[in-house]
């Protein structure tokens, strides 16, 4: 009863979030908005009971990332006040791609392949702590080791890209 | 006798121990400001807010006598108690102006938001701990409003959000002092969570030995330091993991923005950096939220490293209730923990004090330097030491 009103309102809360994001006319702001709706999604996982994810959230993507991108949206100074107004391709590719997912959620819906039964059955793996840490060593390592093997090759790009070599006309 | 609290539906009570915990965080957070004028007065050797009187006083002082306080009065007015109020007074009945070049909505939003995180990590700390008899058997249980699994990260989450009521405060301010000051303190949190969350690791590795069930719970960590006997086992983590306590409190006073690292607000370069534009109760707010997450960054580094509710290395909580007789009373026992725990933390903040009024603020390309190019790798040592050493420990 009290957990279908806090579905709601945060649902609620997320998607107008999620709206002002893309309809913010100031850079900052919509930033401000996604920071919001990454907090609203982290209230839908608790409500879930995956208290880790809904942390983890917002510790990496409230927390860093998005001050990361107000970090930069400031030193760039793109106040983004003179965004030219949508075009008209734009309206109808969101409108087909909103139909679309629209279509996908309803199907699912109507078929009825996700019973209550059925998802009382699966495992919840990542529900405690140990048994998220466990399945992440010996299930899922593979998947962990290109993840972080992934990020070190971004990193070691971002370094060689922003770093200034000296006396590079010599080398030329 | 407290029947008829057990008999409220379960969210008024979750909401009026929230409440009660918030009533006794904030004034504490209030008292830090004054505490901190004295401590700054103590060290640099002057006195300090010495002549206010108590509230209202002021009119009845030309009576005579009768707007003192006897005996006590003069003492207590030496000691600036006094001093609170007025401020208090002072940041609640001034006027308010908000400048004309303020980006309005934001500007007023940012001290709000300051408040929020600061007081909502206080949910998963533990405060202390009691003897709860459940199914007959006496089992130590926390005062905490949430028991949760992942309470050290959830500290982390939360408090990580606070970082951005200083980057709207300084962006709303539309002053360059304002925004250099907020762009500065997101630079420095991010570079300094990245140490602090690296120091904490063999902490938890140590936890969570292999048979365990697997937790960040503060509780569990406090438990682990609760040991009695004279072994080796059972001492406070701050003996095992010096480094990592270490990392974690250069990287806690980077975080709350004091100084040496206070660079967001550094007067001799930024006027007063994030919040220059504010003023009166604003402002306060900003600083009660300072004070709150210090508190609370305190209570975390205590409960890791300085044993939480325990009096002293060896000797827990239980034991001490058991020599004092409070073991079977959990009303007493509890607040016995709690007097320990906030004695800690009250030590923890003169700590905080004794520092920024000691050492000289560092350079911004300082800060950076010594968040990116020592603490970090150190905390990478630390962890593969830690890692290292406790696997073979525990082959």
């Amino acid at each position: 009863m009290s957990s279908d009103f806090f579905f709601y309102l945060f649902a609620v809360f997320t998607l107008a979030a999620a709206g002002a994001v893309v309809g913010l006319k100031n850079t900052v702001a919509s930033a401000f908005a996604l920071l919001l709706c990454l907090v609203g999604v982290s209230a839908l996982f608790v409500l879930l009971d995956a208290f880790l994810l809904a942390a983890l959230l917002v510790f990496v993507y409230a927390g860093a990332v998005v001050a990361l991108f107000l970090f930069i949206i400031m030193l760039l100074d793109a106040q983004g006040g003179d965004r030219k107004p949508f075009k008209k391709t734009a309206y109808v590719s969101g409108g087909i791609a909103f139909a679309l997912l629209l279509v996908g959620v309803l199907s699912f819906w109507k078929s009825g392949a996700q019973t209550t039964g059925e998802l009382g059955a699966i495992v919840p793996v990542g529900a405690t702590l140990k048994n998220y840490g466990e399945q992440l060593f010996t299930t899922y390592l593979l998947p962990v080791q290109i993840v972080g093997f992934l990020l070190l090759i971004a990193m070691l790009g971002v370094i060689v890209l922003s770093k200034k070599f000296e006396g590079l006309e010599d080398i030329k | 006798m407290f029947d008829f609290y057990f008999n409220l539906p379960l969210i008024v009570r979750l909401i009026v121990q929230a409440g009660a915990v918030i009533l006794v965080l904030f004034p504490i957070a209030a008292a830090c400001s004054m505490a901190e004028r004295k401590i700054s007065a103590w060290i640099q050797g002057r006195p300090g807010p010495n002549r206010t009187l108590a509230p209202l006083a002021g009119f009845l002082a030309p009576l005579g006598l009768v707007g003192r306080i006897p005996f006590i009065g003069p003492f207590l007015q030496q000691m600036g108690i006094f001093q609170l109020a007025a401020d208090g007074g002072k940041f609640t009945f001034k006027e308010d102006p908000v400048p004309g070049h303020v980006n309005k909505f934001y500007f007023v939003l940012a001290p709000i938001i300051a408040m929020i995180p600061a007081l909502t990590t206080v949910v998963v700390v533990p405060l202390g701990a009691y003897f709860a008899v459940v199914d007959g058997v006496s089992v130590l249980k926390p005062i905490v409003l949430a028991d949760v699994d992942i309470g050290l990260l959830a500290v982390f989450a939360i408090s990580s959000l606070g970082v951005y009521s200083v980057i709207l405060a300084g962006w709303a301010s539309n002053s360059k002092y304002a925004f250099l000051g907020g762009v500065r303190a997101s630079a420095q949190l991010i570079s300094y969570e990245l140490s602090m969350t690296l120091s904490v690791l063999p902490v938890f590795l140590w936890i969570n030995a292999p048979g365990g069930h697997g937790t960040l719970s503060l509780f569990d960590a406090v438990q682990l330091q609760s040991g009695t006997g004279f072994h080796w086992d059972s001492l406070w983590f701050i003996f095992y993991f010096p480094v990592s306590a270490f990392i974690f409190l250069v990287a806690l006073f980077a975080e709350t923005n004091r100084a040496p690292f206070d660079m967001p607000e550094s007067e001799s370069e930024l006027v007063a950096g994030f919040h220059t534009e504010y003023g009166a109760f604003k402002w306060s707010l900003f600083f009660l939220a300072e004070y709150s997450h210090m508190i609370i960054g305190s209570a975390v580094a205590i409960l890791l490293f300085f044993g939480g509710w325990n009096p002293l290395p060896w000797i827990p909580l239980t034991t001490l209730a058991q020599w004092i007789h409070v073991a079977d009373k959990p009303l007493l026992m509890g607040l016995v923990g709690i007097a320990i725990f906030m004695g800690k933390v009250f030590f923890s903040i003169f700590f905080f004090m004794w520092v920024r009024w000691t050492l000289p603020r560092f350079r911004y390309d300082q800060v950076m330097h010594l968040g990116w190019k020592k603490l970090l790798p150190l905390s990478i040592a630390n962890l593969i030491f830690y890692t290292l050493g406790i696997a073979l420990l525990q082959k």
